[in-house]
């Protein structure tokens, strides 16, 4: 029986990517979960791995090509075992139960009116393990069925007119904007409003419309005024924006320009805590981590998060709400030869050193082999970034939207401390604390700093305190 | 990105100047596809003594949605032919409908001033009623309008044809013109806008002319003594109203435990008030069993809360139960037009029926049988024919019941939101507060707004008092536009005026009304 795979859903409104590499060829035999392609998304470099076993029949994409969520990427001969839930949604569904798409799906959950095909989630049971999201397996032979996507496809739906409310309000809309979404063939629920009251206009629906043909998510993107011709000055060479880059941009410009940024400076004498991870370094490196400033303010800001909630908040001006998490999810700026990206160390607040540690070593090291899964990248409430291992003695992080808070830290180095009547040298480490002014005031955010700065100096305030 | 919306904007502009280039060529198709000249000539030899006609749009009945379809047609570019009832277009609003309605509850308005007046000092002798020149002053009304619909018809060479139709297939009509003689009439496209009737009570059909229904209640045969009204429905409360005002005794009988069903109880409030005074009685959750004609009066038998004297004569009773859908179309099972179990065509949101060349509009596709609600589907439809992408997606319908005081809402109403289980904030206006009113010596009325709390969003609007029915368009446009009770009570309303109660109750919302005071919560 041959079996196809198909592009997976990739993620919230993400349909399509660019296809690095192929891992695999005609005639190799893979296993479920072994990684075929390498997908560019905007958000990320993922490898994809297959959700079926065989032979590899055909393969019908090639490299550097954009593929679109759903498109076939090969097919497979052989035993057509596929990833476990696509078995156990086959067996629930019954035969002949196309649910791949929520267009489809929808249909036939008209058609057929049958109540088992709603709760599609929860009959899944665990989504497919793979190294960075859901896969699924589209049998080609008939009666044959699939999985559905965990997370629902965005897949364009005909707009329907009677149905067109959002928890029972309709979408504020104009008649005149509604009517221009019909005609370019944009669903106006799927639009952001920016008006009022979430009110769209026709211009969001326009620039809906564009992202959707460009596939840029538009808005506060990079409009800038046209650049001069540089080559009257000398030789130049242009490159194509990574994905990555490009959604870098897109991302840093809008919190830049939404959040009224306020950075605070201080310092943090870390003469003693250098000495301690020198003593418990190895039992770092025993459970497989670096007993890094990093690990340790992980910990730190945990603490310090949970005595100032704010700097774990959340600004919906359009709500005119604030909203609190109830989770500590920390992200960490890493550094690698694509660009920036920032790994998610989930519940940091309930790990300790020595897991912290491991866990970002091992994040940190997927995020360089570029197998870094794009969950793994959301749901921070708060980040940091360390330059220190580069260098610098000050710099303004950039917040990241929609947290409200980012510490930097920089070089530590010697300097002298004024101490009970002498100099003495002590090991200084600056740090940086950007902040959303609009819910942070200075006086808060000042005591956020100290309160980090005296805990990395004196670690045992965080038992104490924390 | 502008240049992206600006491109959008020239786009759809270009796409209306090609409007009758396109349907031009719609008519090429159609000729093509349905009018094959072997079919035609084989009609002929069948029967040569029947005319074989085509029309690119045919129109098969002519109120407010069926000549604002055939006049649209018309406007694209469109061959069409309109098929009405009566001489001129003009269907039941403004034959025996809206329009004479309205004529008469003017009438009934002034004669109620005329009684008011004495309160400020104006004493008017007791008037008389010359019901022949009423009946025609009524009646030049709606010829004045038909006979203008005559006009804009031939103006735009819609042909207009006096009969009825029967559907041959899924692309032919047999005609059977008033006139008389028959014609075959090939179409492209069909709109069915055949409108509805009115309802009977069911097991209480008598046959008399003292049982008068909205057409030959609007038609005064004279002034009856007494009159039942069954059904404390809009058209009830309307046509009692005039009846009232001329002198007759109304006793109006309604199932349900009060007038206008489905209303919100706060707007109908001020009318049920007035109506106590207006009318002789109101018999609520109260039904009519059985009814016998006597030599003085139709005989009704009464059951329920209202049934105090069980038994009761009337010189007339008129019957305003509601309104059947006109779905009974010969020859409609020729074609793949579904009906409901209600009795209306089954459309989807561009009006189209289940014969893809075929759609209904108006009182015959669903509620609420209004007249502008088919005159924006008619138009919908007649777009969608012409190839734009178009769909019927109203936020809002207004209602109008126009008694004294008359009632108007639209969108979402409290008792929808209550009944949806909705969070809603309502404010109210009371017009008590309201310069206006008071120089109007009318103080009764009320204007709501129905706000979304998460957005500030107008969801509804309703409106009780003199007026209401004009007022209640600003609060239509508020609801279709998505505004924010914000946008409201920033915009300057004119003074003094009824409209501005739309701002202060916006106010209200806020709690800074001007003109009205709320003591703070503590």
């Amino acid at each position: 029986m041959a079996t196809e795979f198909r592009i997976p859903e990739l993620g919230e409104n993400i349909k399509s990517g660019d296809l690095v590499k192929i891992l695999v060829k005609v005639g190799d035999s893979i296993e479920v979960d072994q990684p075929v392609i390498e997908l560019e998304t905007d958000k990320a470099t993922v490898e994809v791995p297959s959700p079926v076993s065989g032979v590899i029949q055909q393969i019908n994409v090639k490299e550097g090509e954009r593929v679109n969520v759903g498109q076939l990427v090969l097919t497979v001969n052989g035993a057509g075992e596929t990833a476990k839930p696509a078995e156990k949604a086959s067996a629930e569904q019954g035969p002949g139960k196309d649910a791949s798409f929520a267009k489809k799906e929808t249909a036939k959950q008209e058609a057929a009116g049958s109540e088992d095909t709603r709760p599609l989630e929860a009959k899944q049971g665990e989504a497919p393990r793979m190294t960075s999201i859901q896969a699924q397996a589209h049998p080609v032979a008939a009666g044959a069925t699939e999985t559905s996507p965990a997370r629902p496809s965005r897949a364009p739906v005909e707009p329907e007119a009677d149905s067109e409310t959002e928890g029972g309000v309709p979408v504020p809309a104009a008649p005149s904007v509604r009517r221009m979404a019909r005609e370019l063939g944009v669903d106006v629920r799927q639009v952001h409003g920016s008006g009022p009251g979430g009110r769209i206009s026709a211009e969001d629906v326009a620039l809906f419309a564009k992202s959707i043909i460009t596939g840029v998510s538009g808005r506060l993107g990079m409009a800038s005024p046209p650049l001069p011709d540089f080559s009257r000055w000398g030789a130049v060479e242009r490159h194509k924006m990574s994905n990555i880059r490009r959604s870098t941009a897109e991302h840093l410009s809008r919190a830049w320009n939404s959040i009224p940024h306020v950075t605070q400076h201080d310092e943090t004498d870390v003469t003693h805590l250098k000495e301690l991870r020198k003593q418990f370094g190895s039992l770092a490196e025993a459970c497989g981590g670096k007993l890094t400033v990093t690990s340790v303010a992980l910990k730190v800001v945990a603490s310090a998060l949970r005595v100032f909630p704010q700097f774990a908040a959340s600004v919906d001006p359009a709500a005119n709400e604030v909203v609190y998490k109830k989770y500590c999810h920390i992200g960490v700026a890493v550094d690698t030869d694509r660009g920036l990206l920032v790994p998610v160390v989930r519940d940091v607040d309930r790990k300790n050193i020595l897991q912290l540690s491991s866990e970002l070593s091992k994040l940190a090291a997927k995020a360089r082999d570029k197998k870094l899964a794009l969950e793994e990248m959301e749901g921070g409430v708060f980040t940091i970034t360390n330059l220190g291992g580069i260098g610098g003695t000050a710099f303004t992080p950039i917040v990241n939207l929609p947290e409200v808070a980012i510490l930097g830290m920089s070089r530590a180095s010697i300097k002298p401390s004024y101490r009970d009547g002498k100099f003495e040298p002590r090991l200084m480490l600056p740090l940086s604390l950007s902040y959303d002014h609009r819910l942070i005031d200075g006086a808060d955010a000042a005591r956020f700093l100290r309160w980090v700065a005296e805990a990395l100096e004196q670690p045992f305030l965080l038992p104490l305190q924390g | 990105m502008v240049q992206f919306a600006v491109a959008a904007v020239s786009d759809r502009r270009k796409l209306l100047k090609n409007e009758i280039r396109r349907s031009e060529t719609a008519a090429t198709a159609a000729k093509m596809h349905h009018y094959p000249k072997d079919r035609r000539s084989e009609a002929k030899s069948r029967n040569m003594s029947e005319t074989s006609n085509s029309t690119e749009l045919v129109v098969i009945g002519a109120g407010p949605g069926g000549y604002a379809a055939a006049f649209l047609g018309a406007d694209l570019g469109m061959k069409v032919t309109l098929i009405g009832t009566d001489k001129n277009p003009g269907g039941v609003c403004l034959y025996c409908g809206c329009i004479p309605s309205k004529a008469l509850l003017h009438v009934a308005k002034l004669l109620h001033e005329t009684k008011q007046a004495a309160d400020w000092g104006i004493r008017f002798a007791e008037p008389k009623i010359e019901l022949d020149k009423l009946r025609g002053w009524k009646q030049s009304v709606v010829n004045k309008l038909t006979g203008g619909l005559g006009t804009l018809s031939k103006q735009r060479s819609v042909r207009y044809v006096q009969g009825k139709a029967a559907f041959l297939d899924s692309q032919t009509l047999n005609l059977q013109r008033s006139e008389g003689g028959e014609e075959k009439l090939a179409f492209g496209h069909a709109i069915i806008a055949t409108g509805s009737r009115p309802a009977k009570v069911p097991g209480l059909s008598l046959e008399s002319s003292r049982i008068l229904d909205s057409t030959s209640g609007l038609d005064l045969p004279d002034i009856p003594k007494t009159l039942l009204v069954i059904g404390g429905g809009y058209i009830g409360l309307e046509l009692g109203t005039v009846y009232a005002s001329l002198g007759t005794k109304v006793t109006v009988v309604e199932m349900t435990g009060g007038l206008l069903p489905g209303a919100d109880r706060d707007l109908v409030l001020p009318l049920s008030k007035r109506l106590e005074k207006i009318f002789d009685s109101i018999l609520l959750n109260t039904k009519v069993t059985a009814m016998t004609e006597e030599a003085k009066g139709i005989r009704i038998k009464l059951e329920g809360e209202g049934a105090k004297n069980p038994e009761m004569v009337f010189e007339k009773v008129l019957v305003s139960v509601g309104r059947k859908p006109n779905s009974d179309i010969p020859g409609l099972d020729k074609t793949g037009i579904r009906v409901n179990a209600k009795g209306f065509i089954q459309v989807n949101p561009q009006r189209q029926t289940d014969d893809s060349k075929i759609y209904a509009i108006g009182d015959v596709a669903g509620e609420p049988m209004l007249a502008h609600k088919a005159t924006h589907e008619g138009r919908t439809a007649v777009e969608a024919i012409a190839g734009h992408k178009v769909a019927f997606e109203p936020r809002a319908i207004p209602a109008v019941v126009f008694t004294d005081p008359e009632i108007a809402w639209c969108g979402l109403t409290e008792t929808q939101a209550q009944a949806e289980n909705r969070k809603v904030a309502i404010a109210r206006f009371p017009w008590a507060a309201s310069g206006r009113a008071a120089t109007l010596d009318r103080n009764d009325g009320v204007t709501k707004l129905v706000i979304d709390p998460a957005t500030e969003r107008i969801l509804g609007v309703g409106i009780a008092g003199p007026g209401a029915g004009e007022l209640i368009a600003e609060g239509v446009l508020a609801v279709e536009m998505a505004a924010l009770a914000t946008d409201l009570a920033l915009t300057i309303h004119p003074h003094p005026t009824l409209s501005e109660t739309v701002m202060n109750a916006a106010e209200i919302f806020f709690g800074t009304a001007t003109d009205f005071y709320r003591p703070k919560k503590v």
